[in-house]
């Protein structure tokens, strides 16, 4: 059309022309907005019920909170246990992850590496309570000659200090299963940055004369990197915030650095265990160490995000 | 530095597919040998074979002789990794690796090799290649800044001086400017000029202006039809190839009546 007039350069217009609103891109934005809004409220009233459930033991007299010496003296060791266990577990699982992730995207033929993918993902689908069972009657068993071992050569060190316990049912064996668990989730999400990896770049570095070991090294692995992380703090949620497996698989007790007797507990074990026989007081004071757990999990995952931002200008993201 | 290549009776397969077939030919040191003809002829296929980079795609396999000096590149006892450190290679696409800096891109290919370098060193090896890619003056105040930040022309240049940082003894570029803006073509063009007095060149284009500009040597290939091998229809002096070449063929393509 031709006869559309051109506004004159007189009239004034302070915003640029709108877009037409078409009815589908207005009820899909208002969908996006209203979830993204949900998950908001979700999160600030699981807080604010913890805040005003946790309050009265924050008011209370030190002496009526479990243990008698105020709430910090009752939280620390289990914020060390849950600590302690995700860590095990951390350590345990991600190189295993990161080699099965790149064994599945770059080494293994393309049959084997679906079947093996489908296996993983299969393990994140198994209950946590069955894992539990496992941890008891078997792993136990099995690794306890393991932390003897351990207790009797490196005993010197606090975290192996013996003597081992004779059932297995220790902070060592928990932190394994944790591991098992989370280790298809590091997996998979691994597996998937990997496999986005650029042609190009992979190409770069086998031109250059690298071997395939080096090409991930060069290309792979620092390309994948934000993911990694992604993987690992999803993982790390999980084993901060396991309860059933731990809770199973720990013969529970008071504070002990050594890793390889019975005691210790993690927040999420302990109110699992103690909620159901609690009133008043006690009530409140898990309830606070669930706040002290939702802390520390939104700890860990903004320190992620400053790690992965910190070199966001090398993402290869521009 | 700078060797001759001498390729006998090849033929690259992709599975059971013959995708170029019976190519022989010699390729001189110190000069610029272009590769022309349609697409799907099987330039790029056959310029993979020179640095055995046709191996990362499953299912590429060669027969015949590719001597490097003499040498067989697919010798039994040949290993492809130490190939790809004398023949090295520039992509279509700008490559650097995002994740590192100007400086850590030009350095990469030194890393591989393991050998421990002082920073001096490892300085002027970084200004040398720059400098020797022309890139020096435009990026020495910012090795540190990531190499993605570069333009397109710049990326280029910086994946050449990361490929000449290892003093390899052939250069092979399969497309170079073919994503690149006409300013940025020119300065890789210049360059590859320079570059021929220290390197053996090899250079696939789809523009026929470029390869009368920079080549000493041109080798037209062609397909008879899809699914038919590519072949290598004519080699000649350049002058030749565009100005009296001795298959009609050739002339027909260089002379844009098709392709």
């Amino acid at each position: 059309m031709t006869t559309t007039a051109t506004p004159p350069p007189t009239e004034r217009r302070s915003a640029p022309p709108r877009a037409k609103a078409r009815p589908g891109d207005r009820i899909f934005s208002r969908s996006a907005q209203v979830a993204g809004i949900l998950i908001l409220i979700i999160l600030a009233g699981v807080a604010a019920f913890l805040v005003r459930e946790a309050l009265p033991t924050f008011t209370a007299d030190p002496s009526e909170i479990d243990g008698g010496e105020g709430f910090l003296s009752y939280v620390w060791p289990l914020v060390f246990g849950t600590v302690a266990a995700a860590l095990i577990a951390l350590v345990v699982a991600t190189p295993l992850a990161l080699g099965i992730a790149l064994f599945i995207s770059h080494f293994a033929p393309r049959r084997l590496a679906q079947g093996l993918g489908y296996v993983v993902d299969l393990l994140a689908a198994i209950p946590s309570v069955v894992f539990g069972l496992w941890g008891i009657q078997w792993l136990a068993p099995q690794v306890q000659p393991a932390w003897a071992w351990l207790a009797d050569n490196l005993g010197f060190i606090p975290l192996f200090t013996g003597p081992a316990s004779a059932t297995g049912r220790t902070m060592m064996t928990a932190g394994l299963v944790l591991a098992v668990m989370i280790l298809p989730i590091i997996t998979a999400i691994s597996r998937e940055v990997f496999l986005q990896t650029p042609t190009l770049h992979e190409e770069a570095a086998l031109a250059l004369g690298a071997t395939r070991w080096e090409m991930i090294r060069m290309a792979v692995l620092p390309f994948g990197r934000p993911g990694i992380i992604s993987g690992i703090m999803l993982g790390l949620g999980r084993a901060l915030g396991e309860t059933m497996a731990v809770a199973m698989v720990l013969s529970t007790g008071g504070f002990t650095w050594s890793m390889l007797t019975s005691g210790n507990n993690t927040i999420a074990a302990e109110i699992a265990l103690d909620f159901p026989e609690s009133s008043g007081l006690k009530t409140n004071t898990l309830i606070a160490a669930g706040l002290v757990l939702f802390v520390i999990t939104l700890a860990v995952n903004m320190f992620a995000r400053w790690i992965v931002s910190r070199r966001s200008e090398f993402s290869g993201a521009n | 530095m700078s060797k001759r290549i001498d390729v006998g009776d090849l033929n690259v397969y992709y599975g059971s597919f013959l995708a170029v077939e019976g190519v022989s030919m010699a390729i001189e040191p110190r000069s610029v040998t272009a590769f022309i003809g349609p697409s799907g002829c099987g330039k790029s296929t056959f310029i993979r074979t020179l640095n055995r980079m046709h191996e990362v795609i499953p299912g590429a396999r060669v027969q015949g002789k590719v001597l490097l000096d003499g040498e067989d590149l697919y010798g039994s006892n040949v290993d492809p990794v130490t190939v790809r450190r004398q023949v090295g290679m520039v992509f279509q696409r700008p490559n650097p690796f995002p994740t590192m800096s100007i400086r850590d891109n030009v350095l990469a290919g030194m890393k591989l090799n393991s050998s421990r370098m002082s920073r001096n060193q490892a300085n002027e090896i970084v200004e040398r290649s720059l400098q020797g890619a022309n890139l020096w003056n435009e990026v020495k105040d910012r090795l540190d800044k990531p190499g993605s930040g570069l333009s397109g022309g710049q990326q280029q240049r910086l994946c050449i001086a990361r490929a000449i940082a290892i003093q390899p003894d052939v250069l092979l570029m399969d497309e170079p400017c073919s994503a690149l803006d006409p300013i940025s073509t020119l300065a890789i063009e210049d360059l590859i000029g320079e570059l021929k007095q220290n390197y053996t060149i090899v250079i696939v284009t789809h523009n026929m202006q470029q390869a009368a500009r920079v080549s000493d040597r041109t080798a037209f290939f062609n397909i008879a039809g899809t699914g038919k091998p590519g072949k290598l229809i004519e080699m000649d002096d350049t002058t030749k190839i565009f100005t009296n070449p001795s298959v009609k063929a050739t002339e027909d393509y260089v002379s844009g009546r098709f392709g």
